[in-house]
């Protein structure tokens, strides 16, 4: 397989020429690639939103921005980073490229449905940014859009609840061709247990987009219509309550955060078996920990609202729950250590970022259970420590998880192999950047400095200037990153097949890949991560 | 469905489910004229969910789909019904 020239994906030429064959390309790599520079461009875009954020709260006081301008940047970096990067980021860029290949088919089972859920993706990125510039003024309320304030706000509200429904629809397309993909499109003799361990993600994923999404979208439209027509969903005045809101959506914005980690759980499961050389420890446990969390994760949403007037026996409920989910990620993580455990493990970028995944999640993890237990939310309930908290998971999850991911198939998907020092120099910048912008969140935010807030007391103030320190580390090793990358893309040295000494399908194929992935349809004799005869395996 | 076989429903069987639907319809408009508290939206999500099972093995042939297919959506409303509890612990005991 794959022994004979065949044309790559980047070169092949079909009815289409130049930007119109990316653009109207139903090619699943060259729609990863889209999503990838989309990901990357509004990265980017709400990155700078953030440091400016982080310039104005270096000190009290006004310092480059009014109190309006910071309420509208943290609503839309917000808007930006969940709808249009994280939740879609992943499963979009990597599985839209991996996912056939791993499972041994040509392309996703809808590939039409594939590019028209990528403009439906761009129409919604791009309405949440004109959102800053359309109607009334930037959008206020934060990414929550909590009522009764998003129905009084006198902000272009609207706009970016119509962005983040029309994202909604994406996600869902784009989980629907998954789930039918895998069903339908695995290789002879990949049976269900001899599937690869990120595709399992993705099918995890999967349903939650295909079964929560539905729901943000109908209480976006609900707001809508609260506003437009007065209709009394929300408005106590109008027969509505308000934490009716927050149910309906913490009840998608909950799996929401699974939607965005298991995917990045996937990533790293197939990056150490590769970089320690043996087989995954725990192949079903990894299995059913994927499907026991986005099982679980559906009925977890109340830990978001221990402090809305919700019922004792509510908080009771949603509080057990919470520890139980804890279950199965920690099951992933004794895995993941397990498997480098004895092996012969090869410190390469991405391994480097796979285990500040764990070291990153670890921490978000662990600082969840206190915001989990219903005393200590009580005390850190919309303080910096959530701002912590979640950054740590969501960015030091999923993002360190992208940033293994792209480090880990570059050479599959570009046909070139980046520079390993700038790499690691980058991860250095990224890791250290990270971790002095949000840790000091958790010491003042237990000191009570709230979240979302323009002006501080002095006595906060030394947390903010750590923070804003680490925010200009951590963008001067993005910036470093993604330029190694660029350079490598176009000037790199010419990657082999299996540049790391995978075995999982990808790295059978030609880097980059050709346009229909296989000369034939592999026939599948074995378990994923087999290494018994990687020798043959090797270059 | 299985991919050699065709499953024609007649115009009659159509029509009946379409009547079943309107008179449903009918019912989930008349009931709320009256004031059953908190069993409001319980009553009106019990008439939805009946007309949904209508459609999904009526209209949308699912009566013909294998054991696989029909416990994969029913598993769907599994989750619609615990989400429902889920919410309702809170309603309930506020």
């Amino acid at each position: 397989m794959g022994n004979e020239p065949e044309v790559s994906y980047l070169e092949y030429q079909g009815r289409h020429k130049g930007i119109w064959s990316w653009l109207l390309s139903t090619d699943h790599k060259r729609i990863g690639l889209l999503y990838l520079y989309a990901v990357v461009f509004f990265f980017f875009v709400a990155a700078t939103l953030g440091l400016l954020m982080r310039i104005e709260l270096i000190a009290p006081g006004r310092t480059i921005m009014e109190p309006q301008t910071y309420n509208g940047l943290f609503t839309i970096h917000g808007i930006i980073m969940i709808f249009v990067i994280v939740i879609p980021g992943l499963a979009a860029v990597f599985g839209n490229f991996f996912l056939p290949i791993l499972i041994g088919a040509r392309d996703v089972a809808f590939p039409k449905l594939n590019l028209f859920s990528w403009y439906l993706y761009m129409t919604g990125a791009f309405l949440g940014v004109a959102s800053q510039f359309l109607g009334s003024g930037p959008p206020d309320t934060g990414w929550t859009f909590y009522v009764p304030y998003s129905v009084e706000s006198g902000t272009s509200v609207i706009w970016a609840l119509t962005a983040a429904f029309i994202l909604g629809f994406s996600s869902i397309l784009t989980g629907l061709n998954f789930i039918v993909t895998i069903h339908r499109m695995r290789a002879p003799g990949m049976k269900w247990m001899r599937m690869p361990l990120f595709p399992w993600a993705l099918y995890a994923t999967a349903w939650i987009q295909v079964l929560a999404t539905p729901i943000i979208g109908i209480t976006l439209l609900m707001v809508i219509a609260e506003r437009v027509l007065n209709i009394g969903f929300f408005d106590p005045a109008l027969g509505g309550d308000p934490v009716l809101f927050q149910h309906l959506f913490w009840i998608y914005s909950h799996p929401a955060v699974y939607i965005m980690i298991l995917p990045a759980m996937g990533v790293v499961t197939e990056i150490f078996p590769t970089f320690s050389q043996k087989p995954v420890f725990g192949y079903g446990a990894i299995v059913i920990s994927s499907l026991a969390i986005a099982f679980v994760g559906y009925f977890v949403w109340g830990h978001h609202m221990f402090t809305s007037g919700m019922s004792y026996y509510a908080r009771w409920f949603f509080s057990f729950l919470t520890f139980i989910v804890a279950i199965p990620s920690a099951i992933k993580v004794f895995n993941w250590i397990s498997t480098m455990y004895g092996g012969s493990i090869d410190l390469k970028p991405p391994l480097l970022y796979a285990i500040s995944f764990i070291f990153l999640f670890l921490i978000g993890g662990f600082t969840g259970l206190v915001l989990g237990s219903l005393a200590t939310n009580v005390q850190t309930h919309d303080t910096a420590f959530v701002v912590a908290h979640f950054h740590y998971i969501i960015f030091g999850g999923m993002g360190f998880s992208f940033f293994a991911a792209i480090h880990y198939w570059f050479p599959k998907m570009y046909g070139r192999m980046y520079n390993n020092k700038v790499a690691n120099i980058a991860w250095g910048f990224n890791f250290v950047g990270f971790n002095l912008l949000y840790f000091p969140h958790f010491i003042i935010g237990i000191q009570g400095m709230p979240r979302r807030a323009y002006d501080y007391l002095p006595q906060f103030q030394t947390g903010h200037v750590l923070s804003t320190i680490g925010a200009f580390i951590l963008i001067t090793g993005l910036i470093l990153m993604v330029i190694n990358l660029m350079v490598a893309a176009r000037r790199g040295a010419k990657a082999p097949a299996n540049p790391w000494h995978g075995v999982t399908l990808e790295w059978m194929i030609p880097s980059p890949p050709p346009h229909e992935n296989f000369d034939e349809i592999p026939e599948i004799t074995t378990q994923p991560y087999f290494f018994g005869s990687k020798d043959k395996n090797k270059e | 469905m299985k991919n050699d076989e065709k499953h024609i429903s007649s115009y009659s069987s159509l029509v009946i489910v379409l009547v079943i639907l309107l008179f449903l319809t009918t019912i989930s408009v008349l009931v709320t004229g009256f004031h059953l508290g908190a069993f409001t939206v319980a009553v009106a999500l019990i008439i939805a969910s009946v007309k949904v099972y209508i459609v999904l093995t009526q209209f949308m042939h699912l009566r013909f789909e294998n054991l696989f297919l029909r416990l994969a959506v029913a598993g769907v409303f599994v989750m619609f019904a615990l989400i429902t509890i889920g919410t309702f612990i809170d309603y309930f005991f506020r």
